[in-house]
């Protein structure tokens, strides 16, 4: 048997204290926690930053590194950082050490690299070693070397070689959320299917039970399948809390793939313990005939300049859409006139928040509104650009007349200045994996001592 | 006539990674899962979503009494055309389609 404590579905999202230690009192094997994830959208990786705060980040893996101490037992982090890049990963790293001298702790710190060079994808690219998945974008080996950070999702391999350094705390870049759970079982002989299934339901922590920000929970893998156990006194799992967790951010709700294979959960069985756990078996593992890991890419759309209006004129508020639209054609023609650029070099689009800037055109309904917010997105080359032509909209925004024949009309700005750089924008474009034949090739381990 | 979203417990949209959008529907009752199945078809939530019906993956799962919906997402994640990082509104989309 091996037991795997979750302290929550991502380091910054924080952890039921009590429930911690509830875990911790039950001698688990791995503290396994994840990172990072891809829905906070694009500007993370393509920057190659954390979207949570330092403050919050060293708080709570203070807590977990005082709970690795008291347990004995290896911490593993996956996917550092919000978005697994080696800045990331050197960024939690920093924190670590940092921590460890402060709590006066000597610890032997694996650290995990995910980041890929750009010419190395580009010549797997001409290689053919490079294989789209369904939806994925066209890429060139242009996309790949403009690309201003790629990672390689990790498997449970690269978890297993890393702790297999006897580290006390493994830092790793991007993982699949599920290889950090899944490692210490397969390592241990256990069966597959069990211990991706298992990894699976954990990754987000209690939000497979109910009070899901508690966090934390424990899982219990043997060779037949596994248990799992919310922590905190306010959360219990039922098989329904269970199994719709395969719903979850999946677009197939029985099929998990993984690198080196695929988890099929159609005939698993989901049973009540008692009021609090849930036994599942029957989870199948199908290994693949190659090896792949699936990669993740940025690259920079652009440099953003955003202005917000508000209409509350009941006439402006009837008429939004026309009055947009007007602005929208006669803002670019004067940057075209004025900046000497052609309209395809710069984006201007006016979201009417109140009407349609949920869905645009697919929007079904025409309720009336009280208000519109018109949020004023520029998109262009270069800041300086983007914000010039912030600078040209401005006027329209604050007193564009719906008639030639009205008293000028003034609308309501909240802010001074009126525009927000949003600096350098990003674009995912990977959906592809990455064949390797050997899992270490596209990743390093490298052990640290610190204290 | 009455709104998909009175007939059922719960709509939820997410993302699935960058490239998919996820809705979830979970109906509460076997019976409302009945009439999810059998009153709203693949072609109607295409039409919703303006996708194409051959791309959208249907899930009708009994034991959950959820009908799930999986389909490329009109705008990658994040980008410029992108209205909803997360995928979070799709679901009220699904919600107010009236059925027989």
């Amino acid at each position: 048997m091996v037991r795997v404590l979750i302290p929550s579905g991502a380091l910054g999202l924080n952890y039921d204290k009590a429930a911690l230690e509830r875990g911790l009192a039950c001698k688990p094997d791995i503290i396994a926690i994840d990172g990072g994830s891809t829905d906070s959208g694009p500007a993370y990786l393509g920057r190659g930053v954390s979207k949570y705060s330092r403050a919050s980040t060293k708080v709570e893996w203070r807590g977990l590194m005082e709970a690795r101490a008291k347990a004995g037992v290896p911490l593993v982090i996956g996917t550092a950082g919000t978005c697994g890049a080696d800045s990331a990963v050197d960024w939690l790293l920093g924190i670590t050490r940092e921590i460890a001298s402060e709590i006066g702790q000597t610890v032997k710190i694996a650290v995990l690299r995910s980041s890929q060079s750009n010419t190395a994808i580009a010549n797997a690219y001409s290689n053919k070693r490079i294989h789209p998945l369904p939806n994925a974008p066209d890429i060139s080996e242009q996309t790949l070397l403009d690309c201003t950070n790629i990672v390689a999702l990790a498997g449970a391999e690269q978890i297993s070689a890393a702790l297999e350094s006897g580290a006390d705390i493994v830092i790793a870049g991007r993982t699949t959320d599920t290889a950090i759970i899944a490692a210490l079982p397969l390592m241990r002989g256990l069966n597959a299917g069990p211990a991706w299934h298992g990894a699976k339901i954990g990754e987000c922590g209690a939000l497979c039970a109910t009070n899901p920000q508690s966090g934390v929970v424990l899982i219990d893998f043997d060779n037949d399948g596994f248990t799992i156990t919310p922590m905190a006194d306010n959360s219990r799992a039922t098989p329904h809390t269970v199994s719709a967790h395969m719903l979850y951010e999946n677009s197939d709700p029985f099929i998990l793939y993984e690198p080196g294979g695929h988890l099929d959960v159609t005939n698993a069985e989901y049973t009540a313990l008692d009021d609090k756990r849930v036994r599942v078996t029957g989870s199948k593992w199908i290994p693949s005939d190659r090896y792949t890991v699936k990669l993740e890419g940025a690259i920079l759309a652009g440099y953003q300049s955003v202005l917000i209006v508000l209409l509350r004129d009941k006439r402006y508020v009837a008429n939004a859409q026309d009055w947009a639209d007007d602005i929208a054609a006669k803002c670019t023609e004067k940057v075209v006139d004025r900046l000497g650029l052609l309209a395809d070099e710069f984006n201007i689009e006016l979201r009417l928040i109140g009407k349609s800037a949920s869905f645009g055109d697919l929007e079904s309904r025409s309720d009336p509104p009280l208000e519109i917010g018109v949020m004023g997105i520029i998109t262009a080359e270069t800041q300086e650009l983007a914000t010039e032509i912030g600078q040209i909209l401005n006027p329209y925004l604050l007193h564009h007349p719906l008639t030639s024949e009205e008293e000028q009309p003034t609308f309501a700005f909240p802010f001074s200045p009126a525009d927000l750089s949003r600096g350098a924008i990003y674009a995912f474009c990977l959906n592809h994996v990455l064949e390797l034949s050997d899992p270490m090739d596209a990743f390093s381990v490298e052990v640290l001592e610190h204290g | 006539m009455a709104n998909l979203g009175e007939i059922v417990e719960k709509v939820r949209s997410k993302n699935a990674g960058p490239f998919w959008l996820t809705v979830d529907i979970f109906c509460g009752t076997a019976s409302a899962f009945d009439q999810i199945c059998e009153g709203l078809s693949t072609a109607r939530v295409a039409k919703v979503f303006e996708t194409d019906a051959d791309a959208l993956k249907r899930f009708e799962i009994p034991s959950l009494n959820v009908v799930k919906f999986s389909l490329p997402r009109p705008e990658t994640q994040g980008s410029i055309a992108d209205r909803d990082m997360h995928g979070a509104s799709w679901a009220a989309l699904l919600s107010e389609v009236e059925l027989n």
